[in-house]
């Protein structure tokens, strides 16, 4: 059984951290940073083709976090895969216990460094939730049966809080609720106020949310967001916080702690999913500041 | 409408190695209005291959270049100057390029790259509108079409990319899904956006696709 669905299901505050395949195949660091997360968090995102860019793929890695005893979330994108490939992924994910899937629909090809590529989409991500329940019922996307024992799957997808207008969002996160999402995790936040507002129109939809944390590294690296990355809202003050800051990497590890203690000692969410972008060795220091 | 744009000058003239005469082959439709196959794109075309040394020994501008029946009685005109030509320019879309490929047995070269179906927003600007995937969502989307207008044609509602509004993939873009649902909300129809939508089949569009509206007549 999915360890993080058994800490979801009994009220534990889920903890999940995020870490990319390398673009090669060289797994060495990503072996590295997941053992350092082991025992920190409940499970171990491994993305996929993270920003529409080539790199090892996510199953892979999803293998090898697995075969070392650190359970993964396999995220699955309907960019580059067709939903016999999407589904055949599942059964080899299956094949190897993994029991996690993340349904993304995936940054767009031309936003990636292989724009060529023929952007699929084939299935959307509540197309990826249904194909992957499909399964569990024990028939492929043709209607035909599976042979043997059919695969068991804790499934989740991701929601912006922060998207305008967010009613829309909500529309979208039902229904991916509806096609079997568990759990969501949630795009970076920073505004506790507005994540609260978010949480009185999510928490009528059945299903575990583990809010987004993106650890900032500088004044412009949130200015950065603000302006280029879809549904971040930095907010003026915390800007100026790391503006200020001597340590603005420290300052950023703290805000971030600050947000996860905040959204557990409130109940505001069921866990917190935290996605370093290259600074991973952080993620247990944002865990130790927040008294985790 | 059949939306095209001509083909840089060079690799028109790339076909055209060794060629001295040609015929053009225009549109009297959708090209007409793309401003690739009109009979004033016609005389420039023949300027221009005049002064690149080949001479256009015989065009036409038929109404419609996708029309077999048609084309056939159109290249009639022809008959005393497609024998002695090198090759034949077509000015039309990728369709009519086609049909006039099947009809004589000389070279047909496109002057033109075939864009997309589009609708004219007014003159010489068009919109990508259908990608003809044969099964209409219209009716559940206020109108607006989720799988051209969204660069991920997706079908239960927005992807979390888009920023002010606007499409992850061309910021000039609005996002389709929030179109759809401002659209919806005016119209009283937001229910529509609840419904789960299953993932589009594509057995039926297994291309190439014949219709034929004479096949039971044909089976008789």
């Amino acid at each position: 059984m999915s360890k993080l669905k058994q800490a979801l299901d009994s009220g534990t505050f889920a903890l999940t951290a995020e870490i990319a395949p390398p673009k090669g195949f060289d797994f060495t660091r990503q072996l590295y940073l997941a053992n350092l997360l082991k025992d920190k968090v409940h499970a171990v995102n491994v993305t996929d083709f993270q920003s529409a860019s080539l790199k090892a793929s996510s199953l892979g890695l999803c293998i090898m976090l697995k075969q070392a005893g650190i359970e993964p979330v396999f995220q699955i994108t309907g960019r580059d895969r067709s939903r016999m490939a999407i589904q055949g992924d599942m059964l080899s994910a299956a094949a190897f216990g993994i029991k996690n899937i993340l349904a993304l629909t995936g940054d767009h090809t031309t936003v990636g460094d292989c724009k060529d590529s023929k952007p699929v989409f084939d299935l959307d991500s509540v197309g990826i939730l249904k194909a992957a329940r499909m399964l569990e019922s024990g028939q492929d996307c043709g209607g035909n049966a599976l042979n043997g024992e059919s695969p068991e799957f804790y499934l989740g997808a991701c929601v912006t809080p922060e998207y305008d207008p967010v009613e829309l969002q909500i529309i979208k996160m039902k229904k991916k609720a509806m096609a079997g999402a568990a759990f969501f995790q949630t795009q970076g936040l920073y505004d506790i106020e507005s994540f609260k507002r978010f949480m009185d129109y999510a928490s009528k939809i059945e299903c575990k949310v583990l809010a987004g944390i993106i650890p900032l590294k500088s004044a412009g690296m949130a200015k950065f967001m603000n302006r280029s990355v879809p549904g971040i809202r930095v907010p003026d003050s915390l800007i100026e916080r790391l503006k200020n800051s001597s340590e603005p990497v420290k300052e950023g590890i703290l805000i971030a702690a600050e947000f996860i203690s905040k959204i557990k000692e409130q109940g505001i969410c069921d866990g917190a999913h935290i996605m370093a972008i290259g600074a991973e060795e952080n993620v247990p220091l944002i865990l130790e500041a927040a008294g985790l | 409408m059949i939306i095209s744009q001509k083909k840089p000058d060079e690799e028109i003239l790339s076909y055209l190695e060794g060629a001295k005469k040609v015929v053009l082959v225009g549109c009297g439709e959708c090209a007409t209005v793309c401003k690739t196959g009109g009979e004033e794109e016609l005389e420039n075309m023949k300027a221009f291959l005049a002064s690149h040394g080949i001479e256009v020994v015989g065009s036409i501008y038929p109404q419609s270049a996708c029309n077999k029946l048609l084309m056939k009685k159109e290249l009639k005109a022809l008959k005393d100057v497609l024998p002695e030509c090198d090759a034949v320019v077509s000015l039309s879309c990728g369709d009519g390029t086609q049909t006039i490929a099947s009809l004589i047995d000389k070279c047909v070269y496109p002057a033109n790259n075939t864009m997309f179906l589009g609708e004219v927003e007014r003159q010489g600007i068009f919109t990508e509108a259908c990608r003809l995937c044969s099964d209409c969502v219209l009716a559940y989307t206020g109108g607006i079409c989720p799988i051209t207008k969204c660069a991920k044609s997706l079908i239960n509602g927005p992807c979390g990319g888009s920023v002010d509004g606007k499409c992850e993939v061309n910021h000039d873009n609005p996002c389709a899904w929030i179109e759809i649902y401002n659209k919806l909300n005016k119209l009283g129809q937001l229910d529509k956006l609840e419904k789960m939508y299953e993932p589009k089949g594509y057995k039926d569009t297994a291309y190439p696709r014949v219709i034929n509206l004479r096949e039971e007549k044909h089976d008789e």
